[in-house]
């Protein structure tokens, strides 16, 4: 059912500050065609549909819409070409009705001067659309009341209604069930009857056997494959999802293992951990795979008492440990290193001293009075060690470099002298230099008898940095591979839901 | 934000200059010491209300704790306690009514506008409750002494305003309380997230601005010579002004009591000034009013 070339993106760049984020890439687009995207975490799929949306401005290259090229002239009048993304959170208005979000802006009325609302007008309208695409939703509705996958749909509504012939689905499936799951397929193929295009972006790469006409890899940046879905296999995307040999940017010592430091056993909470079991040893990095959403960064808030948990014990250094909130985390050695490195890491508009000593004026107080000299003397020190590139310790944190901005939230913990730290996507937004300084300073916290844990996405630096890793998926741990035992590709397909691939990657 | 410091001292200095053209008893050794002992009842509350500000909360609730613990202050100087005694047990009280409200902020997760929007209602009900709306007057010497006396020529009063200035400056420098209180404004999850008990330091936070309520209501019961429980009905006015003007952003995390001190004094020449030029106290409402609303909106602009 797939006809002409709707769109054309043809050598398509776009540079941030530091990073290459898309390098002359090529997508195109037939009408009634679903072409899927895929590519690891960073490979640059949300960076092409922004520059299709019009959020981004490409640095170079040509947008075709039907034949005709298109400037740039921001996300309005992509949608008035017919264009719209559907974005992992969904924009609606939760105590508005189905009707008035999808007209949100744009209500008929009754009249010029009154202007009063069309209620039977706008109701009518959107069951037409509703029929038309076998929906089944009521547009009186409020939202709210709705499930995540109605949600959508009313989301894919209003794209319908503004008439558009390209949607974008940003991993629509990522909070579906099953079940759910197949409804939307069912959508989506009503859509490509009618003649509407679809770009979908999803890390499940089963979905897109189902649902896809052809496939498009992304990886750091750049086009390496474009096919059709019955041409390749699950095996050939992955591959080519992650082929690349870096190994020299990871420097890696064989440091002694020591004694176990930090046990968790049957770890739950509700909604995003589901019975997770595991040890770490000082000396050791505990690498912890898994794709954004696999509940990797709630376990570790909940191990830290950032999140409630509702079972499971913890033990450090022999001692069992009732972790009630981060503070009782902090007293038994473990400090963490958060994801959101500004919303959560650091308060950006102190100085590099308030923030390096956050975690341990405790420690270096007297009856409530904080010892600024000796901590003056601390500070520098560690800002010397850790070659944290700031002018002085005084310096506002918000001025420095992203890479310095990880360096001074590890400095926090580093001051206290921690037996555990847990690093969640710790050079995540860093460049590569950067990056490996992050790596050394890992490894010496490890020499001097830490035990890390080490969330990331990047596949390349879990397996290279990691003594051990632990792969979650939905909130469970399935897999745990030693040093050297595993390649990205088994990584990856355990990631990516692990009882399919078992058969298809025994060990 | 220096921009800002300067802004208040001009804006300051301007009034005065103003206010010394048009009136001619403004510029007088007398009045000019008026004005800084009665900035003194407000401004210990904003000192309290700065710590409060800084950690991106409000407390409404000042002028209420202010009567409550008033007329509490009244009826233990009635019942002769000796003076010691009746500050701390009058402090204590507003502190305890402060933790009330940061337990229910932090604990109970309702914001603070709400939380001490009810302890205003509350506590000005259990002060009328307590009185019967019948003022509590007539004091001994000693309890005097503390709103309407000096100590070597200078008013008690403007005393106690300069060591709860000097107290909470270095409370905010060089204590933990201080600095999380700071860091709590700029970012409580980052807070949270180094193992710190961000609840404690956020009631100490309102234990602090109930405190100084109470010392408010200390100065202006022993001034007065009585304890009324309709003392103080729209002190919250004047107190969150004086932080606002004085810098202190409502979004948390930026601010000082230096320029709470200064915005203090402001408000107080402002209030001095209208008097003197017998502006109807209706207007003054207004014209206050849109001071506090001008001073924030000049926030919002420096952070842009």
């Amino acid at each position: 059912m797939t006809g002409e070339y709707i769109l054309k993106m043809v050598g398509i760049s776009k540079e941030f500050p530091g990073v290459k984020a898309l390098e002359n890439v090529d997508y195109d687009l037939k009408s009634g065609e679903v072409h899927a995207i895929v590519g690891e975490n960073g490979a640059g799929k949300s960076t092409l549909v922004k520059i299709l949306a019009g959020v981004f401005r490409a640095d170079k290259g040509q947008i075709r819409l039907k034949g005709v090229n298109i400037d740039f002239q921001g996300t309005r009048a992509m949608i008035e070409r017919g264009v719209s993304v559907i974005y992992q959170e969904l924009n609606l208005v939760p105590y508005l009705s189905v009707a008035e979000n999808i007209f949100l802006g744009r209500e008929p009325i009754k009249n010029k001067c009154i202007r009063l609302i069309n209620w039977d007008k706008m109701h009518t309208k959107v069951s037409e659309i509703m029929q038309l695409f076998d929906i089944d939703i009521n547009p009186e509705a409020r939202v709210s009341t709705l499930g995540i996958a109605h949600q959508q749909v009313v989301e894919i509504a209003k794209a319908l209604s503004l008439q558009s012939e390209i949607i974008v689905m940003d991993e629509p499936t990522a909070t579906l069930t099953g079940n759910e799951v197949d409804k939307l397929f069912n959508i989506i193929r009503n859509l490509k009857k009618q003649g509407v295009s679809i770009i979908y972006i999803s890390h499940r790469l089963e979905e897109i056997g189902q649902i896809g006409d052809r496939v498009t890899v992304l990886r750091d940046g750049k086009k390496v494959l474009t096919e059709d879905v019955k041409n390749v296999t699950t095996d050939e995307i992955i591959k080519s999802m992650v082929g690349r040999e870096i190994g020299s940017k990871y420097p890696k010592e064989d440091i002694p293992i020591g004694d176990e430091l930090l046990k968790v056993e049957h770890l739950c909470g509700k909604g995003v951990c589901e019975d997770v079991s595991f040890n770490l040893r000082r000396g050791e990095i505990l690498g912890i795979a898994g794709l954004v959403g696999a509940g990797r960064t709630e376990m570790v808030q909940l191990l830290f008492g950032y999140r409630k948990k509702d079972s499971g014990r913890i033990t450090v250094n022999g001692k069992y440990i009732r972790v009630g909130k981060p503070p009782d985390a902090v007293r038994a050695g473990i400090g963490l290193i958060p994801e959101e490195r500004r919303n959560h890491g650091l308060v950006v508009e102190l100085s590099v001293f308030e923030n390096a000593t956050l975690s341990i004026l405790d420690r270096f107080s007297f009856l409530g009075f904080v010892k600024r000299r000796r901590l003056d003397k601390l500070v520098n020190s560690v800002v010397d060690k850790m070659k944290i590139k700031t002018p002085t310790s005084r310096q506002i944190v918000k001025n420095l470099s992203g890479g310095n901005q990880q360096k001074i939230v590890l400095a926090k913990w580093f001051l206290r002298n921690c037996d555990i730290y847990i690093f969640d996507e710790p050079t995540r937004g860093i460049d590569v230099g950067g990056k490996i300084e992050i790596y050394r300073l890992i490894e010496n916290l490890a020499r001097n008898g830490a035990g890390i844990m080490m969330i990331s996405s990047e596949l390349s630096e879990v397996l290279n940095i990691s003594d051990r890793i632990l792969v979650m998926y939905n909130g469970k741990i399935v897999r745990e591979f030693n040093r050297g035992k595993a390649n990205q590709e088994d990584v990856l397909s355990y990631a990516l839901g692990a009882d399919r691939s078992l058969t298809q990657y025994p060990e | 934000m220096n921009l800002g410091k300067y802004g208040i001292f001009i804006a300051f200095i301007a009034v005065v200059v103003i206010l010394s053209i048009i009136s001619p008893s403004f510029l007088t050794s007398r009045n000019l010491l008026n004005i800084v002992r009665q900035s003194s009842i407000h401004g210990v509350m904003a000192v309290g209300m700065t710590f409060v500000i800084l950690t991106a909360g409000i407390d409404l609730s000042v002028g209420s704790v202010l009567a409550l613990t008033g007329v509490l202050c009244a009826s233990f100087e009635h019942s002769g306690l000796p003076v010691v005694l009746i500050v701390i047990a009058t402090l204590g009280i507003g502190a305890f009514i402060g933790s009330v409200n940061g337990l229910i902020i932090t604990k109970g997760k309702v914001t603070p506008f709400v939380v001490t929007l009810g302890m205003m209602s509350v506590a000005r009900g259990l002060a009328h409750i307590y009185t019967n709306g019948q003022p509590i007057s007539g004091f001994g010497d000693g309890f005097r002494y503390i709103g309407a006396s000096d100590f070597l020529g200078v008013p008690v009063p403007i005393i106690i305003f300069v060591l709860t200035i000097l107290i909470a400056a270095v409370i905010l420098r060089d204590t933990r309380l201080g600095r999380y209180t700071y860091a709590i404004g700029g970012n409580e999850e980052a807070v949270r997230l180094s193992g710190i008990n961000v609840d404690r330091f956020k009631i100490t936070a309102y234990a602090i601005s109930g405190l100084t309520a109470a010392l408010g209501a200390i100065i202006l019961t022993s001034r007065l010579n009585a304890g009324e429980s309709i003392a103080g009905v729209g002190y919250e006015l004047d107190v969150i002004a004086s932080v606002v003007i004085g810098g202190t952003s409502l979004m948390g995390g930026r601010g000082s009591v230096w320029g709470t001190l200064i915005g203090a004094l402001l408000i107080g020449t402002i209030n001095n000034g209208m008097n003197l030029l017998t502006i109807p106290s209706y207007w003054q409402l207004v014209v206050k009013g849109s001071i506090i609303v001008g001073a924030a909106l000049l926030d919002r602009l420096r952070e842009e």
